[in-house]
């Protein structure tokens, strides 16, 4: 044991929980005989004792899991007067995306963070959250986070880095810093920035670049004030700093039941599926070059209101150039980030002309004085490069392929590279730094409008990390090595003096900096040309993209989100490459054929996925798979795809080839088929009809039986009856209600295999479905909980009454009495009962003793042999019930929150007592939307559905 | 019934010299030592299965019942055959029952006994099978009598009693003459134990022909009332393919279907083998063929009225259930089912068919395959694409779910080559009184 045992303040045990995160420690745990107790005999034994003694009480502190968060911060709600066991504290924080600010509550229980929740009061987040954010608290407990401070490979301290470090920064202070590089991440944080301005005045020859693989340079939209929205290939629904803001301000639009008439309208042309093309009351999926060209059309025609009658979209460009053009500074033209230059200068020329600027968009100036990748390797292969510090990021991995990043990496002879993980870029670097989880230091970062959010701690690093704010107050060698000090210390230049205590604490209380903002410029639009009208292509199209849940492959090593199916392709643990049928039919390929990949002279192996609403020969990819050095989960998933990617043509483009190789891949999906076969499972309509006669949308054929008709009787409910209403109209199959019920419940990941085998375990899921043709089907998504029927099938057939109802109406689950026959999961019509066919809590994901410390203490973590499925949260509802009993008062409507509620951003899911005629789920349940799933079968579900209406332009689709 | 020539002395002397004298045959242990094999294999099948789960089998969701529920029906069904012949036919006065009721029995018995193992098995923790059972518990639980794996446990468990005690009354007179017969002084303890005390007194006689008839009279509805609680497992539940009120008599037909056919398998070679062609002749098969023509006929009666009922129904889940059996991904299956159960068994109709054994040991081997695979797709085409397009999945079986079929081959097989080693596996006394009845009839 070599670490030390110090007190910095008395009655804090600060360095004993340091020093459980170390990975001695660890070693420790795991040994049933320490490494000092087969050395007892050892003449010089004393020291030894007072080691073991030393470890001993660290080993106490383990046992008791009792990582108490340290004293400063500030909990948000519920502040008891001291920390009250089996009571969660939450505290306001945030975590970045692309390096963005999103507000989070963390919920802690007994000083450990077990959920993440977003922060109603943040404006990136209003209280919703997405899959990144539900599932970075697995980020914070992964196991293969780096551990160790690395020189070489070999395991070194951080105060032999600060003393090698020491030798350069005065070498540094004579050369003014010439040669030393800083490449980062995209960054946000007010501290940060500040350090690195004082790092430049202090080394002014020093440079900082930066990379973020999949940038997200979007303007600012207001969908709140947009009535027409026009996206070329923007999916602003999925993914971005503001993500969930856009989802929350689209959703109340879509809000059937509050204001059928007033629903605003999408057109979405885009090459490859995406979760807003689904959500499109028009969509074209076109290829690129067939984009451009309809853009250019539609130029024209806003132009000159000429016809353009060889379109064979005229229809289409007509409605909806009429469409902006009534509602000028109320429309929205949106242009994806992959989309060509030319597009996205046409974007912003359309909102200029149909004044929307300000009004529905806010273009923004990019930020200055950051170098990009491309000038830094050019510097390197010059020579111009003597250190580089490289904080966060992967470039081995994600930079262009064509800029060899790792090649050009191993010529700088001072290379240090700061992350969570000990990736492939660490594996190229001298030094490696372990990171802090942004929930174990402290720091803080500016939102996608500019509000600031200081981030603060809630766990005291699990692995020995240090911040970045520390790795730079070294480069600065300056007084204050504690974050904390560090972003105190900038933020009282900040914020005024005399209320100095009150505004910090009332930030850090709230999430959001009192009145501070990070300026936004403004950007000048120059006017454009008229759009080149781009030859067509004939051959094949390369679109390359994130991956919607790993991203670039900042989470790679995340099992949750490598088990959580793919919008649209509903694929889990792979990318591949997607095509569309036609192609597919015209390649002869077929769904897990693995195909060669040719582009611009490079290659690489990836199996088709055949997805209906893919355009026309274009075939896409996404990034973040193909990783050597992830971890044990995400350690050769997938192909790579930067092994396409090259700097002039980051996005892909035409002139891919396809070889067959005649080799196959298997590809793991849950839901195998995408037809509805006629059974009315997702009900819809346009608001035209809806309007004409409501009831005609849930119309069905045949009504389920009168409720007297039973043999058992009835249940009655003197009380309370819990129901939840799903609305479809809002729902936009973003599956954050998975991840957030997936870290709420203890729900294991199963793998690969298991989940090839049927045996995926979430409690809720979202189905897909296709309707019309598979070229350009409408897509249909449907999150499918536990529907808690009043005549449970399974409660019939459970021999020994494992599945019970509660007098509340819930259809409960007793794991303990559950023998596991499995009858209940066969009869149950909707199949959304999870069986635990293996100890799955002891497989290679669940395993990890880490792991153990972010289960949600209120919910049993279930065994091998016994049923599971959705429980409306019943811990949720319990507390609730509990402090209302407590103050002799009735539980407010939405007083409960279910986990996939709770995170929903667009509010789709409304959990209430519907007994209750005026709370809203009860309200919901009355529309003439709202439809029960399968009702015909006499089920009597608690969650309904409220039918999905879409407001399409009666030009082009007649009703 | 009984080939001429044969006299009460003869009859016993030849059925218990198979066992008290005649040695122990390479045949024998040649089919022993297979068997046991397979056995040894399901040992090891359970083993691996006790320890990691239930999930070494293909079972997913939505196919949460397998292999071990199709077993579990299949076997039971055989089982039906021996109580069939036993008490129906005994209380309708069949008299040529009497040649094949005795190893007719032993295989109900051993085929409850690999049937009774799957619903075990296929528990997620078996070890807490118990808790089926109404025991006072501590915390008062009790089972939940509403569902039909309930009354499956006592269906099972009466069945099991009542044949087992069935099968050992009508054996103790013969045990008695196995002890009177045998020579070495265990094998007479043994037998003498288990014989209990039999002496052959008319007051004996005058219990045993009671006691015989009203186990009789009980065994009876039980072959009725065991499949048919067997078939509430599914009929009760509302998926497509299963909730159907035609599955009780259905069931039951296919049982005794499935169980002649298992007769017909055993007798074939045992006579051949054994040299038993004067006790169990062309007559006995003939017979046979016959109710397990007349029961495959109502099978496929089922089968139709099954079609008729979901096109009739205008139900739309179960006119799709119907059609992805029929043209599904496990079209395969449903075609050999109907090749085996219902193509097949026509060549019953010839006489020349049904007297020849070699080719009704063909047809009662298809007969069983096609009953197994009946089984199958009542349990995996109706759960693999219910309600939801959406959940729809397939099953695919393991190494492990084979193991286990082919190891319950084993385990019946063990105990069926030690009832005919240990046992006199013709009932010696009812033969007895056959020949005094036959010649009585001919005077």
């Amino acid at each position: 044991m070599s670490a030390k045992l110090e007190i910095t303040e008395p009655g804090h045990w600060r360095s004993l929980q340091e020093l459980a995160g170390s990975k001695e420690l660890e070693d420790v745990v795991h040994r049933e005989f320490q490494i000092g107790a087969s050395e007892w005999k050892d003449p010089v034994s004393r020291r030894k004792f007072l080691k073991l003694m030393g470890a001993s009480m660290a080993l106490a502190g383990v046992s008791a899991c009792t990582r108490q968060a340290a004293e400063r911060i500030v909990p948000y709600v519920r502040q008891p007067e001291e920390l009250i066991p089996g009571k969660p504290l939450f505290f306001a924080s945030a975590l970045t995306l692309a390096g963005y600010a999103r507000g989070v509550l963390v919920e802690t229980h007994e000083g450990r963070p077990t959920k993440i929740e977003g922060n109603p009061e943040h404006p990136a987040s209003l209280g919703a959250s997405d899959i990144f954010m539900q599932a970075e608290i697995l980020v914070l407990y992964d196991p293969d986070r780096s551990q160790a401070i690395l020189n070489n490979g070999q395991i070194s301290t951080w105060e032999s880095f600060l003393g090698y470090l020491t030798g350069r920064t005065q070498n540094w202070k004579t050369d003014r810093g010439a040669g030393l590089r800083l490449l980062t991440r995209h960054e946000t944080s007010p501290t940060f920035v500040d350090q690195m301005q004082h790092l430049m005045s202090k080394y002014p020859a020093a440079k900082w670049h930066e990379y973020e693989p999949v940038a997200t340079g979007d303007p600012i939209y207001h969908f709140d004030k947009a009535e027409v929205i026009f996206s070329i290939g923007g999916d602003f629904l999925s993914w971005g700093p503001a993500s969930l803001k856009y989802q929350r301000d689209f959703a109340a639009w879509r809000r059937a039941t509050d204001r059928p008439g007033s629903m605003n309208r999408l057109y979405v042309v885009e090459s490859t599926p995406s979760i807003t093309g689904a959500m499109a009351d028009h969509r074209l999926a076109l290829s690129p070059d067939r984009i451009a060209r309809l853009v250019r059309e539609i130029q024209t025609r806003l132009e000159s209101n000429e016809i353009a009658s060889s379109v064979q979209q005229a229809k289409f460009i007509s409605a909806l150039v009429a469409d902006l053009q009534q509602h000028t500074g109320k429309s929205l033209v949106i242009a994806g980030e992959h989309e060509a230059p030319a597009i996205q200068e046409f974007a912003r020329w359309c909102n200029e002309l149909l004044r929307n600027v300000n009004q529905t968009v806010e273009y923004s100036a990019p930020t200055a004085m950051r170098g990009g990748l491309a000038e830094l390797v050019n510097d390197i292969n010059a020579g111009g490069v003597k250190a580089l510090l490289i904080i966060g990021g992967n470039p081995v991995y994600d930079a262009p392929v064509d800029l060899e990043f790792g090649k050009t990496l191993d010529k700088v002879p001072i290379s240090i590279h700061m992350g969570l993980y000990a990736n492939e870029t660490a594996e190229h670097c001298q030094w490696h730094i372990p990171e802090a989880h942004a929930l174990e230091s402290w720091s803080d970062a500016c939102a996608f409008d500019g509000t600031a959010t200081i981030m603060q701690p809630v766990i005291e690093p699990l692995f020995a990390g240090k911040s970045r704010h520390q790795l730079l107050a070294a480069l600065l060698e300056d007084a204050a090595s504690d974050s904390y000090d560090l972003v105190r210390a900038y933020w009282q230049t900040q914020l005024p003096a005399p209320d100095f205590e009150k505004l910090w604490r009332k930030s850090l209380y709230g999430g959001v900096v009192v009145n501070w903002r990070e300026p936004i410029k403004g950007s000048s639009f120059g006017g454009t040309q008229t759009l080149p009208l781009g030859a067509e292509i004939s051959g094949l199209y390369l679109l390359i993209r994130a991956d919607p849940h790993i991203g670039d492959g900042m989470f790679s090593n995340n099992a949750w989100l490598q088990e959580l199916p793919k919008p649209l392709t509903k694929l889990v643990w792979d990318n591949a490459a997607l095509i569309s049928p036609a192609t597919a039919e015209r390649l002869q390929l077929a769904s897990e054929d693995l195909v060669l990949l040719k582009y611009r002279g490079r290659s690489v192996q990836a199996p088709v996925w055949v997805l209906p609403g893919q355009a026309d020969d274009c075939v896409t990819v996404h990034l973040g798979y193909g990783r050597a050095r992830a971890g044990n989960v995400g350690s050769g998933v997938g192909f790579n795809v930067n092994a396409l990617r090259t700097s002039d043509a980051l996005w892909g483009g035409p002139g891919l080839q396809i070889e067959k190789t005649g080799q196959r891949h298997t590809l793991v999906t849950t839901q195998h088929h995408y037809m509805m076969e006629d059974r009315h499972l997702v009900r819809a309509g346009t608001v035209a009809e809806f309007e004409k006669n409501p009831a005609s949308i849930t119309r069905t054929d045949e009504p389920p039986p009168a409720k007297a008709d039973t043999l058992y009787g009835n249940y009655r409910y003197k009380d309370r009856a819990w129901g939840m209403a799903i609305d479809l109209n809002t729902c936009i199959g973003c599956n954050a209600c998975t991840i957030a019920c997936q870290a709420e419940n203890n729900i294991p990941v199963v793998g690969k295999e298991q989940v090839a085998a049927g045996r995926e375990m979430h409690w809720i899921r979202v189905d897909r479905y296709f309707i019309g043709g598979v070229q350009d089907p409408k897509v249909f998504h449907q999150p499918v909980p536990c529907m808690h029927c009043e005549n449970a099938p399974c409660e019939l057939v459970c021999p020994v009454g494992a599945t019970v109802h509660s007098e509340e109406g819930l259809n409960q689950m007793v794991y303990n009495r559950c023998i596991g026959t499995r009858f209940c999961s066969n009869n149950c019509p909707y199949k959304v009962r999870r069986f635990n066919f293996l100890e799955y809590d002891a497989n290679r994901f669940e395993s990890p003793i880490s792991l153990k410390l972010m289960r949600n203490p209120d919910v049993t973590v279930r065994s091998r042999g016994v049923m599971e499925k959705c429980t409306y949260c019943v811990q949720r509802i319990n507390a609730v019930k509990i402090e209302a009993e407590k103050a002799n008062r009735a539980i407010r409507d939405g007083e409960i929150t279910p986990a996939c509620a709770q995170a929903c951003p667009a509010e789709a899911i409304i959990f209430g007592d519907i007994n209750d005629p005026n709370s809203r789920v009860a309200k919901l349940r009355a529309s003439p939307l709202n439809y029960a799933l399968l009702q015909e079968l006499n089920t009597r579900p608690r969650t309904t559905y409220l039918a999905k209406l879409r407001n399409p332009n009666p030009e082009v689709e007649k009703a | 019934m009984v080939a001429p020539g044969h006299n009460s002395e003869s009859v016993t002397q030849k059925i218990s010299s198979i066992v008290l004298e005649r040695p122990i045959m390479l045949g024998w242990l040649g089919g022993f030592t297979v068997a046991f094999g397979l056995l040894m294999m399901l040992n090891i099948a359970i083993g691996w299965l006790l320890i990691k789960g239930v999930g070494v089998w293909g079972i997913n969701i939505p196919v949460a019942w397998g292999f071990a529920i199709v077993n579990f029906v299949w076997w039971i069904g055989i089982g039906h055959a021996g109580t069939f012949i036993s008490a129906i036919l005994l209380l309708l006065h069949q008299d040529w029952r009497t040649s094949i009721n005795r190893f007719a029995e032993s295989m109900t018995l051993f085929a409850v006994a690999c049937a009774g193992m799957f619903p075990l098995l296929h528990l997620g923790r078996p070890w807490v099978f118990y808790w089926l059972l109404p025991y006072p518990d501590t915390m008062g639980l009790w089972p939940q009598w509403r569902s039909p794996l309930v009354w499956d446990v006592f269906a099972v468990g009466t069945y099991l009693t009542v044949s087992l005690i069935f099968w050992y009354v009508g054996m103790v007179p013969d045990l008695a003459t196995m002890r009177d017969r045998a020579i070495r002084r265990p094998v007479q303890l043994v037998y003498g134990i288990i014989a209990l005390g039999w002496r052959g007194s008319a007051r004996h006689w005058k219990r045993f022909h009671a006691a015989y008839l009203l186990l009789a009279g009980l065994a009876t509805p039980l072959v009725l009332s065991v499949h048919s609680v067997v078939s509430l497992d599914f009929a009760v539940a509302m998926v497509p393919g299963w909730h159907s009120t035609i599955f009780p008599p259905y069931f039951v037909a296919g049982a005794i279907f499935s169980g002649f056919a298992m007769v017909l398998t055993l007798a074939v070679p045992i006579r051949k083998f054994y040299g038993l062609q004067d006790f169990i002749t062309i007559r006995h098969l003939e017979n046979c063929a016959k109710i397990m023509l007349a029961t495959g006929l109502m099978v496929a009666h089922g089968y139709i009225t099954e079609g008729f009922m979901s096109w009739y129904s205008d139900d739309k889940f179960d006119i799709y259930m119907t059609l992805n059996r029929i043209f599904g991904p496990y079209a395969p299956a449903y075609w050999l089912l109907i090749l085996c159960n219902v193509i097949v068994p026509q060549a019953i109709w010839f006489k020349k068919i049904r007297t020849n054994p070699a080719i009704l040991f063909v047809i009662a081997l298809l007969v069983n395959v096609g009953m197994w695979t009946e089984r199958f797709v009542i349990v995996v085409t109706s759960l693999h694409r219910d309600f939801l397009p959406s959940a729809w999945g397939i099953y695919d079986a393991t190494q492990w779910d084979w193991m286990t079929l082919l190891g319950s081959f084993g385990l019946f097989l063990s105990l069926l080559f030690l009832f005919l080693r240990v046992l006199p596996a013709i009932s010696i006394a009812e033969m007895r009184t056959l020949i005094r009845e036959q010649k009585e009839a001919s005077k």
